[in-house]
């Protein structure tokens, strides 16, 4: 696979609505077809892992990251590498578990959601769900299993 | 600030949904379920084709004719969205146009040569619908169909619907 490296930032800018907006119509799509939202939420999770298990290496190739010591590394490196990569934002990490075997991350603003409004009738839906899937793929592959990560609204 | 990965990722995932959706419920498919599948993606490229173009021109000057919009989507709109410049841009002064790109962004993950010819309309019908989108919000209602002869190049004909 090839890439372009002297991206400008504007056409970054614009690959990213590309994805949006790409995205914003495969939801609608899914509402379409499934009845429920439940059944919506999962096909976006489904889809996200098979996306996850595929990225990760793409993730791995290009950011030359090594093995992480902990799962506090882990969410560092997720928060600060993996979603400023793809995304170009930085959740902060928080909510630590006791055990240290849990964690939340808070996206300040979801360039998933940029457009997007949800009508009243769609409460259980959870837009961004895609990601969770991602997340799910993405750490499977490198070895850490029992990872569900769950998205909350705000 | 997407990476461009991503949306090939999602791109791919979306067309295999798509498919597996249609033959998971009858079992083998054939070319009329192909052709639904194909539509749909179009339509869903459809509507992206829409959203990307309306913020795209927003700081452009208006067009002076069908040309000027036909060079606009193939500099432009094509290297926003696909990343780079049409190759080659040729017209018969009818309404129809050929836009070639010899290396298609989204062809670049098939090998090259004949072996996959035949999977290329699923990976490219919705990239025709965004076209389409682009084109009807411009004011141009048109057909855009996709053809491949050796990977990763392909030509885009556009026929301008005259009202």
């Amino acid at each position: 696979m090839s890439r372009q490296s002297n991206r400008t930032t504007d056409s970054k800018k614009m690959n990213s609505e590309l994805f949006t907006l790409t995205y914003g119509a495969l939801v609608t799509q899914l509402c379409k077809d499934y009845e429920n939202d439940e059944e919506v939420n999962k096909q976006l999770d489904k889809m996200g892992y098979n996306i996850g298990v595929r990225l990760i290496e793409d993730f791995l190739a290009r950011s030359s990251i090594g093995r992480c010591q902990d799962f506090r590394e882990t969410a560092d490196v997720i928060a600060k590498v993996a979603f400023k990569m793809y995304l170009g934002i930085t959740p902060s990490v928080t909510n630590w578990s006791p055990g240290g075997d849990e964690f939340s991350l808070i996206l300040e603003n979801n360039p998933l959601a940029d457009f997007v409004e949800l009508p009243d009738n769609h409460s259980a839906l959870i837009y961004s769900n895609l990601l969770c899937g991602v997340l799910r793929g993405a750490l499977e592959m490198v070895n850490s299993t029992l990872i569900f990560p769950v998205l909350k609204k705000t | 600030m997407a990476d461009e990965s991503l949306f090939e990722f999602l791109h791919m995932e979306i067309v295999s949904h798509i498919f597996n959706e249609q033959q998971s419920s009858k079992g083998e498919m054939d070319n009329k379920e192909r052709a639904a599948c194909i539509s749909l993606l179009e339509a869903m490229g459809f509507r992206v084709g829409q959203g990307l173009i309306e913020r795209l021109t927003r700081d452009t000057p208006s067009f002076k004719d069908e040309l000027d919009i036909m060079k606009f989507i193939c500099k432009d709109f094509w290297t926003k969205v696909f990343r780079r410049q049409v190759d080659n841009l040729r017209t018969n002064h009818q309404g129809t146009y050929v836009l070639q790109d010899n290396k298609f962004s989204l062809l670049t993950q098939f090998s090259g040569g004949k072996q996959y010819l035949d999977q290329a309309p699923k990976y490219l019908a919705f990239s025709c619908g965004v076209v389409r989108g682009a084109l009807s919000n411009l004011g141009l209602e048109s057909v855009v169909t996709a053809e491949v002869s050796i990977m990763p190049s392909c030509k885009f004909q556009v026929v301008i619907q005259k009202l």
